[in-house]
């Protein structure tokens, strides 16, 4: 096969590879210029920046155009790594590409000189995790797979370490390398179920299979197991609030924004490409999971007290409902009522792009206020809107977004969930039509509850007054860093005003996948984003949006017109009480306090309450979740019980050691013999 | 059925805004004098809130040193809310071209707009008073918003659809048909519009003692024209909480599109209900307690769980 020297005739598929090609030499270029920061960090990031935003335009053409396929002579001499660029790998190529161009500009500005890992190895394991999770969704056989999944993991694992002096950071970086690994375990095993005993790993050889219902349903398990771990589906989440916070804010953003979202990928493509047929069950276990998941997630993010922990929580929910609108999809899929099935995965695929570009922007601007102020406790910020202005209202658009209002993005994918559950009545199985409103009111109660941890984020950091003097002097983020998080900025916005623009991209996606779509119907409308009918539900998020800011406007010049506009400072009121101190301000504990006390049985709580009588009072609340206690302190345990006994055979002589050898050959010539 | 740009439409959409600007203060002027007669006082005439918001407009703003242009701003943003919601709620016609950009959940989501950017504000300025009031704002608001969303969700389960306009035709057009889903989701509309409106069994909106207040602690630091934009705002979301609970439990009478001219009746209609309604409001407010903070909470649970009752009685009973 020579190589086409024409470029116009390149496929988009080569051009694809060409870009992943180009971060691996960006990410080498790095190790050339291992301590030359200038160059790594206002060179080598931009350009990886660049690479990102062509690598989803790519994605964008891709998914007008059929399936591309390619055959790279890399890899075992008889497992060739095939490729194959979709309609699915083309979306998520989109989101990897536009995420990882917001926040590698982000990251230019970010790295500072002497900080953990050398500058030029962070941007090459940083390019390599970019490269890899490309490489994720390009993959056309389960060994591709394997190794670029694996180099993912790995990649991610030195960013997460990078600053590796720190014990507790060595610390989440094993728990989250030991949980990744456990989870490829069961993405492997998925495999071998899928292939059918064919020996054949091409994922084209596991879409021809038909499997038996049991043995479909294990690869279902093994599949949910494998990337529910990558995910953060309870009960293996644990990972994801000790990572999160270990690892430098861009690293978390790509990690929160994408990498989860490509075990999504994976789990889409197993479920609803490589399997044939789809039981309605898995829907129901999908949904199930999800949903407690979402609840889990968002009651323990709306109790911390560190901005990151609270934003990997809050990642965890925005997984859980991800995973419940699959499960939907799934049981319509079963059901095959197509127009629904597309409907519910239209919701999940917007929510994957939109829990893409805001979560990235609230990581970033985490990092900005930690660059900033030193600080990730929520307790010890505050009034950082004065200091900070450009961060904290690109922070109050994600935050609009992650609360799930309207007219945001995020409040699109919500209302296309809330739609789809509102279709359910129409299911030929009267349990899941019982299920489906609880389900649904749960997923409402989620929402809201977001609302309360994003008033939580935003108010406890940027408004308020300073609670710590030093914070007077925090600068707002610099150029690149504003560059970065501008980009993220533009994609929510427009991502929440265009959602009838962006439903046509995702239209190819849930037409190859369940075969039916939602682009013609909501391109009929105009302006407003309607599913099916205009009688049966439509939102106009620019009518809205233009609805609001007219009543503002008019309000703003009425009461200039007709009365006046003189306003006086003066020192605030606060009911006349003149000892008001920045202390006095509720703190990141205070606001979740109602929380701790009404989800009281979901936490596993130590409190310390300061007496009366106290010369240096202390009041102190470790809040921990119950599956540390019940499940994995015990699995921790045993492995060390199984440990020691294993170790009863290390005696260190070597007398005993020649016992064994000499009771083996004993043992092995018996049974030889009969 | 619907039309996106007619004439009729254009006018009903006009006249129900300016309607409900007009009228939402008196609503709480006539509730205010209900209560005040139920409770033996001498009520303070009709027209007080009109009294009190021009008053407000005339003063000058007095805001904190360090509050940031979000304090400011918040006023405008949270009466533009109530008014886009009071605009897209069918009252006196279902034939509203803004009915089409938001439906009942958008409708959900903009009160929880509204409620976010209350808080934050309340938040700015880093008194206690206002942390403490943001925070518990936002304890009723989890509660109440999936509550309220599971009450449309009864509505438009029967109606197949979430537009309040079609929302509000199905249901004017039931003959004889009985819903005992809409028995439960009212019960918990009731409940939530009690809580939401910061009105008696949660919250006193005569009281200003600090430890009982929500409402009142939230908006502490506001004064002059931003105070008075905050308490027409208020009463625009008490109207627009009346009309949702018309439209959704009484919705006879309402024009629609293909009959223009009965908007002259509806209007007559309108006012009664709405006068029966603001003063079993005062009754309900008289008749019960005030409950502590976090009796709140199971309150609201309450309604929360009578409106996925009604979800559930539906599927049952009546599909």
């Amino acid at each position: 096969m020579g190589i086409e020297t024409d470029f116009t005739r390149w496929l988009l598929l080569d051009w694809a590879m060409v870009l992943v090609m180009a971060w691996l030499l960006i990410g080498g270029a790095g190790v050339w210029a291992l301590r030359r920061f200038e160059l790594v960090s206002h060179v080598l990031f931009p350009l990886g920046g660049a690479v990102g935003a062509v690598l989803s335009g790519v994605g964008v053409a891709a998914l007008f155009t059929p399936p591309q396929v390619a055959v790279l002579a890399i890899g075992l001499p008889t497992l060739p790594f095939h490729l194959r660029l979709d309609a699915l790998s083309a979306y998520f190529l989109m989101v990897i590409g536009a995420t990882a161009a917001g926040v590698s500009a982000f990251a230019a500005g970010y790295f500072r000189h002497g900080e953990g890992t050398p500058p030029g190895l962070m941007c090459l394991q940083y390019h390599v995790f970019l490269a890899s999770m490309a490489g994720v969704v390009l993959a056309d056989d389960a060994y591709a797979f394997m190794v670029m999944w694996e180099t993912m993991a790995l990649s991610s694992f030195f960013l997460v370490t990078s600053n590796h002096r720190v014990a507790e950071i060595r610390r989440a970086g094993y728990l989250y390398l030991l949980v990744a690994h456990v989870g490829a375990i069961g993405i492997l095993m998925c495999f071998g179920v899928l292939q059918a005993n064919t020996g054949d790993y091409s994922f084209a050889n596991m879409r021809a299979q038909q499997l038996s219902p049991f043995w479909a349903s294990v690869a279902f398990g093994l599949a949910l197991f494998g990337f529910g771990a990558k995910a953060g589906l309870l009960p293996l989440h644990i990972w994801l609030p000790e990572a999160h916070p270990a690892a430098p804010s861009p690293v978390s953003a790509l990690m929160s924004a994408v990498m989860l979202k490509i075990a999504i990928y994976g789990l889409l493509r197993v479920l609803l490409d490589l399997q044939s047929v789809q039981l309605w069950w898995w829907g129901v276990v999908l949904l199930a999971f999800g949903l407690a998941t979402a609840l889990f997630g968002v009651v323990f993010a709306a109790v911390q007290s560190d901005m990151k922990r609270l934003l990997a929580y809050s990642s965890i929910e925005n997984i859980g409902l991800l995973a419940a609108g699959i499960g939907l999809a799934v049981v319509f899929a079963a059901y095959s009522m197509k127009a629904l099935a597309a409907l519910a995965l239209t919701a999940s695929l917007v929510h994957v792009a939109s829990h893409a570009l805001f979560k990235s922007l609230l990581f970033l601007s985490t990092g900005s206020v930690l660059h900033a102020t030193g600080e990730r406790n929520l307790g010890k910020l505050g009034g950082l809107m004065r200091t900070m202005p450009w961060v904290a209202w690109a922070t109050l658009v994600g935050v609009i977004a992650s609360a799930g209002l309207p007219p945001s993005s995020g409040f699109v994918a919500e209302w296309l969930l809330l739609q789809s559950f509102l279709f359910t009545p129409g299911l030929p199985n009267p349990f899941l039509n019982m299920l489906i409103p609880v389900a649904a009111a749960l997923i409402a109660l989620v929402a809201a509850l977001a609302g309360y941890t994003m008033v939580k984020f935003f108010g406890i950091i940027f408004l308020g007054r300073p609670r710590e003097p030093r914070l007077a002097q925090a600068h707002d983020a610099n150029t690149w860093q504003r560059g970065g998080m501008a980009w993220l900025l533009l994609g929510n916005v427009l991502l929440g005003l265009l959602p009838i623009q962006f439903i046509q991209l995702v239209d190819p996606v849930t037409r190859q996948l369940v075969g039916d779509g939602l682009g013609p119907t909501v391109a009929a409308h105009g302006w407003l984003l309607a599913p099916t009918t205009i009688e049966r539900a439509s939102y106009g998020p620019v009518i809205f949006l233009v609805g609001v800011a007219a009543s503002f406007g008019l309000a703003f010049a009425l009461v200039r017109w007709l009365y006046h506009g003189r306003i006086r400072r003066a020192a605030p009121w606060d009911c006349g009480f003149p000892w008001q101190t920045a202390r006095m301000q509720d703190t990141a504990e205070g606001f979740g306090q109602p929380i701790r006390q009404i989800f009281e049985p979901f936490f596993h709580m130590q409190r310390e309450l300061p007496s009366p009588f106290d010369t240096k009072p202390r009041y102190k609340v470790v809040v921990e979740d119950h599956f540390w206690a019940v499940l994995y302190w015990p699995i921790v345990d045993a492995v060390f019980r199984v440990a020691r006994l294993i170790g009863l055979l290390q005696q260190g002589r070597i007398a005993v050691y020649l016992l064994f050898s000499f009771v083996t050959l004993i043992a092995l010539l018996v049974v030889v013999q009969q | 059925m619907i039309q996106m740009l007619g004439w009729t439409g254009a006018i009903s959409q006009l006249l129900e805004i300016v309607l409900a600007l007009a009228l939402a203060p008196l609503l709480t002027g006539w509730v205010n004098q209900c209560r005040a007669w139920l409770q033996n006082k001498s009520a303070p005439p009709l027209l007080q809130p009109y009294y009190l918001l021009h008053k407000l407009f005339n003063k000058e703003s007095v805001v904190a040193e360090h509050a940031s242009p979000l304090f400011r701003a918040t006023p405008y943003i949270v009466f533009g809310c109530m008014a886009l919601a009071c605009s897209i709620i069918p009252t006196l016609s279902t034939d509203l071209p803004l009915t089409l950009a938001a439906d009942a959940i958008a409708l959900v989501g903009l009160f929880a707009l509204a409620r976010v950017f209350i808080s934050l504000a309340a938040m700015d300025i880093g008194t206690s008073f206002g942390t403490l009031g943001a925070r518990r704002e936002m304890l009723i608001g989890f509660l109440a918003e999936p509550a309220l969303l599971m009450v449309f969700f009864c509505a438009s389960l029967i109606s197949q659809s979430t537009s309040l306009a079609t929302i509000v035709e199905t249901l004017a057009h039931r003959e004889l048909a009985i819903y005992p889903s809409l028995a439960f989701a009212g019960v918990a509309f009731i409940i939530v519009s009690l809580a939401e409106n910061a009105r008696v069994p949660v919250d006193n909106p005569a009281t200003h003692l600090e430890l009982t207040m929500i409402h009142e602690a939230l908006i502490l630091e506001y004064s002059g024209r931003h105070l008075a934009l905050i308490e027409w705002a208020a009463s625009l979301k008490l109207f627009a909480y009346s009309c949702a609970g018309l439209a959704l439990f009484v919705p006879w009478g309402v024009a629609e599109a293909q009959a223009p001219l009965e908007m002259l009746l509806a209007l007559p209609e309108l006012l009664l209900k709405l006068a029966v309604g603001g003063a079993a409001l005062a009754v309900l407010e008289t008749l019960s307690a005030k409950m502590r903070i976090f009796r709140v909470p199971e309150f609201l649970a309450t309604a929360f769980l009578l409106a996925v009752i009604g979800l559930l009685v539906h599927i049952l009973l009546e599909s």
